[in-house]
C-alpha cells in the first residue's frame, strides 16, 4: 500500500468508521425480529437477512438489529418490533422481504408508520 | 465487510488467552457457521477487557451483554439462545457474590461503572491487530492535528498545561521533561517507551500493548515531533510474547501506512521506531539502567544528573516515558489540555491504570480518575474481600511501594497522598490483603524480591537489603529480639538515604510502612512468638480438635508427610515432628466438621503442651457411654 497523506488518513478514517459503528452504540432506531420457534418456522431468519440487506444497501449506520423470543402472537409470525428514538414501538406482523423493504424505507428512514402491516403501537404492560 | 447485526468481542489479553480464549473464538466461529449465522454475526478478538477474574470472557455488542467463565461446551447453547433467538443466557452472566440475580449489561456491572477510560479508551472495542480499527476510533487524529496545525513548541505547551505526570512511578511533569530535551543542542535525539514492567502482580503496560498498541506508538510519534527526535525504541520484556507480537504488527502496519518512517503523512517529519527486548532484570526499569541495556552495556544505573533528557542513549538527549504516559498524549492533543485537566486532583491530573489483585472479589485491570479513594477501588470496583473476611491493607507501587492500612481507606489516590502515606504510586500495582495476610511475611517477601533484583552497585542497597532480609527471616522464624526492630528501622532509613537509584531508595518502603502501621504484628512475633495472621510456619502448628474430629480419614489419606495417625471413626492426631505445615489437612477437612485449626503463640503451647509426645490412637467416645 502506498503511504498515506494527511487527506488519505481522513478518508481512511471515514471508511473505517463504517466497520465499527456497531461497537459504539449510537442508535436512532432499533429493530427486534421475534425468533421464537414459531417465528423461525414462519421464516423469521429470512426477515433478519432482509433487514440486514437493507442496512447494508442503504448504509444505515444508526440502526440496531436484534432478535428476541416469541412475541406471543404465533399465528401472526414472522413479526418484528420497530422502535424509533423517543417514539413508541410498533409491531409488524406477517412479514415478507418485500414488506421489510417498505418498512425500512418508510418507517425506519422516513419516520412514518406503515399502518397496513402494523398490528399495534406500544407494548403490553409489564406486570 | 458486509453489515453485521452482532459483534462478539472476545477478550484475548494474556489472562484470557491462558484460560483458552483463542480456542473459544475458534469454537464460536465454527458454531456460528454451523447455525448459519456467519452473515449476521462476527467474532472480534480484542485486548484485555479488564475483568480478568472472570476470564475467558466476551461482550456481545451492540446489546452490551457481558459473559464470563466461558467454556467451549457453553458455546453451542450460547449461539443458539442469544445469537439466534435473542435470549441472553443468564447462567453465563456476571453475578456479584452476595446477589442471586445476574447483571446482564456490562455498563451496569459495578466493576466497570466507576471506571473512567482515557488510556484504555479502545480496550475491548478494537481489534488490536487491525490498524483500521484504531484509526476509526480517532486514531492518528492527534498526529494529523499536530502535523497540520501545531509547532513543536505548541505541543510541549499543551502537554505542560494538561498537567500530565510520568506514569512510570516518579510522577515527573512530562511537559517539563520534553522542554528540557528540546532545548538541548546535541543531535540526534531519541525517544524511549519504557515497557519494562517487573512488579509482582502488575500488568498495566502489558495490557495497553495487548489491547491498543498504536495508542502509545502515536504518543511517541507526537513526542518525537515535539522534541525533534528521529529515532525511538520500545524497551519491553521478552517475557511478554503476546504484547511484543502485537507491538511488532502495529509498527509494521504503521510503516505501511506511512505513519512511521520517512516523510510521515507526506510531511517533512521523519521518525522511526524499533523494539528492544530485555531479559527481565527488575533494575532495567530504572531509566539509566534501561538505556545501558539498549546500548548493549551492563545495565548498572548511574548517577543523575545528567538526566537522560540531557544525555541519554549513546550520550544523546533522550526522552524516556512509560507506556501509559505515551498513551495519554494523543488524547490530550485531541481533546485539549483543558478537557484533560478537568479530571483528577490539584497536582495529579487525568486517570491512572491499576492492576487490582490479591484478596479482592473482582480482580482485573482498572482505570480510575486520580483522587478516587482507596475505599471506592477496593469495595465498589473490587467488590470487597472474598468470603467476608476483614480488609487489612493495600500494597501500592509494587515491591518498593508501601502498605496502606485499613484506617487510611479513605485516602485519595494521587502522587502526593500515596507518598505521604509512606507508599508510592509506582507503576500501578495494587495488591489487596485481608486478615489472613501476615504483614511481616509480606515485608519479607518484597525484600526478598528487591534483594534478589538489586544490581549490587550501591552497598546500602546490596548489603542493606540482605541485612533487612536476615532480620525479617529471624522474626518470622520466631527468633527476633526487640532490638531488631530498631535496627531494621535504622537500616531502612540508611538504604533510603544513601542508595543511588530508585530501586534502592524505595526498597525499604514495605518494611518501613509495615513497621509504622503494623508494629503490633512485629511485636507479637517477637514477644509472644505469635503470628496473628497464622501464616509464619515456624510460629504455627496444625491441630485436630478431638471433640470435632469424626474420623473420616480424609486428612490422613491426603497428608503428604503421612504425619496423621488414626483410623476410621477414631480421632486423628497430627504428629508434629513430621508435619511440614502444608495445610492440606485444613483444606480437606469437611466444612461442617472443621476439626483442623491453626494455632499460634500461647494457645499453641497450651494445647500442644498437654499432648502426648507420641501419637496414640484414641477411641472416639460413643454416645451410649454417656
Amino acid at each position: 500500500m502506498a503511504p498515506l497523506t494527511l487527506d488519505d488518513l481522513r478518508k481512511k478514517r471515514e471508511e473505517a468508521r463504517k466497520e465499527i459503528y456497531l461497537r459504539e452504540g449510537k442508535y436512532k432506531s432499533k429493530i427486534t425480529v421475534h425468533m421464537g420457534t414459531c417465528g423461525i418456522a414462519a421464516g423469521a431468519r429470512e426477515i433478519v437477512s432482509a433487514f440486514l440487506g437493507e442496512i447494508e444497501a442503504l448504509s444505515a449506520k444508526d440502526v440496531m438489529l436484534t432478535t428476541s423470543g416469541c412475541a406471543g402472537l404465533c399465528s401472526m409470525e414472522p413479526m418484528a418490533t420497530v422502535e424509533l428514538l423517543n417514539s413508541p414501538s410498533v409491531k409488524y406482523v406477517k412479514l415478507t422481504p418485500e414488506k421489510v423493504k417498505e418498512i425500512f424505507k418508510v418507517h425506519i428512514l422516513g419516520g412514518k408508520i406503515v399502518t397496513d402491516y402494523a398490528i399495534g403501537i406500544g407494548s403490553e404492560k409489564a406486570g | 465487510m458486509a453489515a453485521r447485526r452482532i459483534e462478539l468481542m472476545v477478550c484475548t489479553g494474556t489472562g484470557c488467552v491462558a484460560g483458552g480464549a483463542f480456542r473459544i473464538s475458534e469454537v464460536l466461529e465454527e458454531e456460528i457457521k454451523k447455525q448459519g449465522l456467519e452473515n449476521e454475526v462476527s467474532v472480534v478478538i480484542t485486548g484485555c477487557n479488564g475483568f480478568c477474574g472472570q476470564g475467558p470472557l466476551l461482550v456481545v455488542l451492540p446489546d452490551g451483554i457481558f459473559y464470563g467463565f466461558i467454556t467451549p461446551e457453553d458455546i453451542p447453547f450460547l449461539v443458539q439462545e442469544h445469537l439466534l433467538k435473542g435470549r441472553p443466557v443468564k447462567r453465563l452472566m456476571f453475578s456479584p457474590p452476595e446477589k442471586k440475580e445476574p447483571i446482564p449489561l456490562i455498563s451496569e456491572i459495578p466493576f466497570f461503572k466507576k471506571q473512567l477510560l482515557v488510556v484504555l479508551r479502545n480496550k475491548g472495542i478494537i481489534d488490536p491487530e487491525k490498524i483500521d480499527d484504531y484509526i476509526a476510533r480517532d486514531g492518528f487524529a492527534a498526529l494529523e492535528k499536530v502535523l497540520s496545525s501545531m509547532t513543536p513548541e505548541d505541543v510541549i505547551t499543551e502537554i505542560t498545561r494538561s498537567g500530565l505526570r510520568g506514569r512510570g512511578g516518579a510522577g515527573f511533569p512530562t511537559g517539563t521533561k520534553w522542554k528540557l530535551c528540546r532545548s538541548e543542542e546535541k543531535e540526534p535525539k531519541y525517544i524511549i517507551c519504557n515497557t519494562d514492567e517487573g512488579d509482582p502482580g502488575a500488568y498495566m503496560d502489558r495490557s495497553v500493548f495487548e489491547s491498543d498498541p498504536l495508542s502509545p506508538i502515536e504518543g511517541m510519534i507526537i513526542g518525537a515531533y515535539a522534541i525533534g527526535a528521529s529515532h525511538g525504541y520500545i524497551y519491553a520484556r521478552t517475557e511478554y510474547p503476546l504484547a511484543i507480537s502485537r507491538m511488532k504488527l502495529a509498527i509494521s502496519k504503521a510503516k505501511e501506512y506511512g505513519l512511521l518512517g520517512n516523510n510521515i503523512l507526506g510531511t517533512d517529519f521523519s521518525f522511526d521506531l524499533e523494539i528492544r527486548q530485555g531479559s527481565g532484570a527488575f533494575v532495567c526499569g530504572e531509566e539509566t539502567s534501561l538505556i545501558y541495556s539498549i546500548e548493549g552495556e551492563y545495565p548498572d544505573p548511574r548517577q543523575r544528573p545528567p538526566f537522560p533528557a540531557q544525555s541519554g542513549i549513546w550520550g544523546c538527549p533522550t526522552v524516556i516515558n512509560n507506556v501509559e504516559t505515551w498513551s495519554n498524549v494523543p488524547v490530550i492533543i485531541n481533546r485539549g489540555a483543558d478537557w484533560y485537566s478537568k479530571t483528577g486532583t490539584e497536582t495529579s491530573k487525568g486517570t491512572k491504570i491499576f492492576s487490582l489483585v490479591g484478596k479482592v472479589n473482582n480482580t482485573g485491570l482498572i482505570e480510575v480518575p486520580m483522587g478516587i479513594s482507596l475505599k471506592e477501588i477496593v469495595y465498589d470496583i473490587g467488590g470487597g474481600i472474598p468470603d467476608n473476611k476483614k480488609f487489612k491493607a493495600v500494597q501500592t507501587g509494587g515491591p518498593s511501594g508501601g502498605c496502606i492500612p485499613d484506617s487510611m481507606i479513605d485516602l485519595p489516590i494521587d502522587f502526593e497522598s500515596l507518598t505521604q502515606a509512606g507508599s508510592m504510586m509506582g507503576s500501578g500495582g495494587m495488591i489487596v490483603m485481608d486478615e489472613e495476610t501476615c504483614m511481616v511475611d509480606v515485608a519479607k517477601f518484597f525484600i526478598q524480591f528487591t534483594n534478589d533484583e538489586s544490581c549490587g552497585k550501591c552497598s546500602t542497597c546490596r548489603d542493606g537489603s540482605e541485612a533487612m532480609l536476615d532480620i525479617l527471616t529471624k522474626i518470622t522464624d520466631g527468633e527476633g529480639t526487640e532490638d531488631d526492630l530498631i535496627f531494621l528501622e535504622e537500616i531502612g532509613n540508611a538504604v533510603k538515604d544513601a542508595s543511588m537509584c530508585g530501586l534502592g531508595t524505595t526498597l525499604p518502603n514495605p518494611v518501613l510502612s509495615t513497621l509504622q502501621y503494623f508494629r503490633d504484628e512485629y511485636e507479637a512475633h517477637i514477644k509472644e512468638k505469635r503470628c496473628p495472621a497464622l501464616v509464619c510456619k515456624n510460629l504455627i502448628k496444625y491441630y485436630i480438635i478431638p471433640d470435632k474430629c469424626i474420623g473420616c480419614k480424609k486428612c490422613l489419606k491426603e497428608c503428604p508427610e503421612e504425619a496423621i495417625k488414626g483410623d476410621l471413626k477414631y480421632v486423628h492426631i497430627i504428629d508434629q515432628s513430621k508435619c511440614n505445615k502444608c495445610g492440606t489437612c485444613l483444606d480437606v477437612c469437611p466444612k461442617k466438621v472443621s476439626a483442623v485449626v491453626k494455632v499460634t503463640g500461647k494457645e499453641m503451647e497450651d494445647i500442644l503442651g498437654i499432648e502426648d509426645p507420641y501419637p496414640v490412637i484414641r477411641k472416639k467416645r460413643r454416645k451410649d457411654e454417656n
